[in-house]
């Protein structure tokens, strides 16, 4: 029974989470507003779907020192903490 | 551990419901997500909830079949940019699978949980997004009505305005005197009548230089003021004066016969004015009870959820979002955050705290452009507040190459968000 009941709550909680994933990291829906979704648009700012995890919270962390001048990047990262700038960074570079 | 049969069946159906947990996608029926306003919020809202959520059933109800866009319609007022490059289409919209209806809203039947139109129709839904922008205050500026702006253009709704300002000022004569009022907070786009004096002044400079540009203001501080007022100081030394309120900068009324700006401290004869009014939020926030007293919407800032209706939710320039401005950025921002939310609760979830982002950018001049960024959350007060040390204005001591990249980053800026938007 003990099996069943681990197994079910298991399960449930697959499901809390498969529900709670469809929600972006706190903050990552805002950044498609420079940061191009589509491949098609000709910008300086660079595309975040599909990027390397690691590249995108070396980025953040450098702009958010100052280490990495920014023009308003350096501005936002200080906005975010580490757990939140590694939440995002997986979302991006999860995506196609 | 003893587990009765009765638990287990307990456990199986908690177990079946959370794998299913939308109960109307259970019994057959899409949820209904009714959003009414085509703009930056309305538009990116329904996208994104097609996005969150195929399930969900959305109809935009937008009257007009080409939104123009206020962002970068200062640069079509100087001269600077065609009409056109403002304006899209919603066909990208309508292949996302979202039912497009081309039709003003009219009112709100909170208890039938319908929207009804001008033609008549009714259309239910299980949850409703307002993004109405904002309406003209008619009659809170003395003698400033809808005939008025005929001859004293408002230009804060982009299309026929932005144009008759800008033949307006093609139209006088060298040595000229244009006048702005800008009206007291709160209002849409904080730093716009400001980008506007400085692309009127770069106008006048390159094309009439003996003329004056006036702007008379109900405050005493604006946005990005610093750095506004040293790049007009080394751009538009003697040509563009700022009048603050406490130097008797509110304008009180207008007489359209004579174009004549009335102030407690004078009268100012213009040869092209340009009047900000007060605004509020669109009409069918009235009508919806989701409006206050100020005439803006208060919000929930976890999901936007009207704090006066239930199941009506207000995004843009609309709400009263706290710390955020009302900018074309915020609105994209907080619609998608408000689709997250809405398809989190229509599946019977508890949507997460969000955080948001604000970037706008002004152009001083064509190749000069500065920004204002912020970080948000919602405060245990209730309100979205700014995340301390993130956030503020370009550098005050930025080299022109600074302004030249931020100028150009404006434009990818609005090639960005309108494709996300509209494209």
């Amino acid at each position: 029974m003990l099996k069943f009941l681990v197994a079910a709550i298991g399960l449930a909680s697959i499901a809390a989470a498969a529900a709670a994933s469809a929600e972006p990291p706190a903050g990552a829906a805002s950044c498609s507003g420079c940061h191009p979704a589509s491949a098609r648009v000709a910008s300086p700012v660079p595309r975040l779907a599909g990027h390397d995890r690691a590249a995108i919270v070396r980025a953040m962390q450098e702009f958010r020192s100052g280490q990495r001048a920014g023009t308003v990047m350096d501005r936002i990262a200080k906005g975010f903490t580490d757990d939140e700038i590694q939440a995002i960074a997986a979302w991006f570079a999860a995506q196609k | 551990m003893k587990t009765s049969r009765r638990d287990f069946l307990k456990l199986g159906l908690a177990v079946s419901s959370a794998l299913v947990p939308l109960p109307a996608i259970a019994q057959g029926a899409a949820p209904r997500v009714v959003v009414v306003g085509g703009g930056f919020a309305g538009a990116s809202c329904a996208r994104a909830l097609r996005q969150a959520e195929p399930r969900i059933a959305v109809t935009l109800v937008e009257p007009n079949a080409t939104f123009t866009a206020c962002p970068f319609s200062n640069a079509v007022i100087a001269g600077l940019r065609e009409l056109g490059a403002q304006q899209f289409t919603y066909e990208r919209v309508a292949a996302d699978g979202i039912t497009l209806v081309r039709a003003a809203a009219t009112g709100v039947d909170v208890a039938a949980r319908s929207v009804s139109l001008a033609d008549g129709a009714r259309l239910a839904y299980d949850r409703l997004v307002l993004a109405p922008g904002i309406d003209i205050r008619w009659g809170a500026l003395a003698g400033y009505d809808e005939a008025a702006a005929a001859q004293m253009p408002h230009a804060w709704r982009a299309g026929e305005q932005t144009l008759l300002l800008r033949r307006q000022l093609e139209a006088m004569d060298d040595g000229g005197l244009v006048v702005i009022s800008a009206p007291a907070n709160p209002f849409r786009c904080p730093p716009g009548p400001y980008e506007r004096a400085s692309l009127i002044a770069h106008y006048l400079k390159t094309k009439k230089p003996k003329s004056k540009l006036l702007v008379l203001d109900a405050k005493d501080a604006f946005s990005k003021q610093r750095l506004f007022q040293a790049a007009w100081a080394e751009l538009y030394p003697g040509l563009l004066e700022w009048v603050p309120l406490s130097k008797g900068g509110a304008v009180t009324s207008v007489d359209v016969a004579t174009r004549t700006l009335v102030t407690d401290f004078g009268r100012h004869q213009a040869n092209v004015a340009n009047i900000i009014p007060p605004q509020k939020a669109g009409r069918i926030a009235d009508a919806a009870g989701v409006a206050d007293r100020t005439g803006w919407c208060p919000i929930d800032p976890v999901t936007f959820e009207s704090k006066l209706q239930p199941r009506i939710h207000v995004i843009g320039d609309a709400a009263i979002a706290g710390a955020m401005p009302k900018s074309a950025f915020a609105a994209n921002s907080q619609a998608k955050t408000c689709a997250a939310a809405v398809a989190t609760l229509l599946t019977g979830g508890t949507p997460s705290t969000p955080k948001l982002i604000n970037t706008c950018y002004s152009l001083v001049a064509p190749d000069y452009g500065i920004s204002v960024a912020g970080v948000y959350q919602p405060s245990p007060g209730g309100q979205l507040a700014d995340v301390p040390g993130a956030g503020g204005v370009s550098p005050a001591d930025a080299p022109r190459a600074t302004r030249a990249a931020e100028a150009v980053l404006a434009e990818a800026w609005f090639r960005t968000i309108t494709a996300e938007v509209f494209g």
